[in-house]
């Protein structure tokens, strides 16, 4: 992950499911260009917050030792504009994970309406099919990202003593 | 359980038509996943995830598509074609594929159209109605 899109985890069951939110704001300079006089989130970013939300999930489900790499858009359906001020709920489940890939379905929400179904592939790709080799280090779960997840898993897999 | 052949084709193409984009008129049993459908590496494990929900049943990769485990012993592959041995490997790893066409000449860049829908109706066939 070379950026973070989302704001927070709301929700972070390991291996199953996960709640990002993400708030939209004028202050997200492309909003001025998508479009001038009419600002909505383009559906490529609502992707790529999904992507973040579910891609988290499935690399913590083996601790990030896996390079989880966006891999299909098996699903993208979008039903209203996204403006600013709009808060974003997005929630994502593994539906399967193997060794080589795993699936993801998942919406994102506004005021409990349904704004997008989205279902993506992610694969791991040290274990990919044509056998290609990347580098060693993790580039996809670098530091930038451990922020977000501070607050959420390292207190679920803290035992109760431990995280007052 | 046990499911008709027809059941079973109708599940496959709807997992098909899901997984690939595919039309549900593209999706016949000749068709091949790779060069009719358009079937990419990731799409494999696509449709292996699908499949297992669609059926309930545990669907192991290499049962299903077990080329590139053949593909990178070189006693199994020579001058871009299989040998015998290859080939009697091959027959056993996928008893649900058709391969006489195949076998009069087991050109590896052929494998690919061995990846047919009817494959997978077989697969599915022997591994929910066997025994």
């Amino acid at each position: 992950m070379r950026w973070i899109w989302i704001d927070k985890f709301l929700e972070f069951e390991s291996g199953r499911r996960a709640v990002a939110l993400k708030n939209v704001t004028l202050s997200e300079d492309h909003l001025h260009d998508h479009f001038p006089g009419f600002p909505i989130m383009p559906e490529c970013l609502m992707i790529e917050a999904m992507a973040q939300t579910g891609g988290i999930l499935v690399g913590q489900a083996n601790d990030f030792r896996e390079k989880v790499v966006l891999a299909k858009i098996s699903k993208a359906v979008f039903f209203d504009f996204v403006r600013p001020g709009d808060s974003l709920r997005i929630e994502a489940q593994i539906s399967s994970i193997a060794p080589e890939a795993a699936s993801t379905t998942g919406c994102i929400l506004r005021d409990g309406q349904v704004i997008a179904e989205i279902e993506l592939m992610f694969s791991h790709v040290d274990q990919n099919l044509a056998g290609k080799k990347f580098p060693e280090e993790n580039f996809v779960f670098t530091g930038l990202f451990t922020s977000l997840l501070r607050d959420i898993v390292l207190d679920a897999a803290a035992s109760p003593a431990e995280s007052i | 359980m046990t499911m008709s052949r027809d059941e079973i084709v109708q599940k496959v193409q709807e997992v098909l038509v899901d997984a690939l984009g595919a039309d549900e008129d593209e999706v016949t049993a000749d068709a091949t996943l790779m060069g009719d459908l358009g079937a990419e590496s990731i799409d494999f494990l696509d449709i292996v995830f699908r499949l297992e929900k669609a059926f309930g049943i545990k669907v192991p990769r290499e049962e299903l598509f077990p080329a590139e485990s053949l593909l990178n012993n070189p006693d199994l592959v020579s001058n871009g074609k299989l040998t015998e041995q290859g080939l009697a490997e091959l027959r056993a790893s996928v008893p649900h594929t058709d391969l006489t066409e195949f076998e009069k000449d087991p050109d590896i860049n052929k494998l690919a159209n061995l990846f047919t829908v009817n494959a997978i109706v077989n697969y599915i066939d022997g591994k929910i109605n066997a025994a």
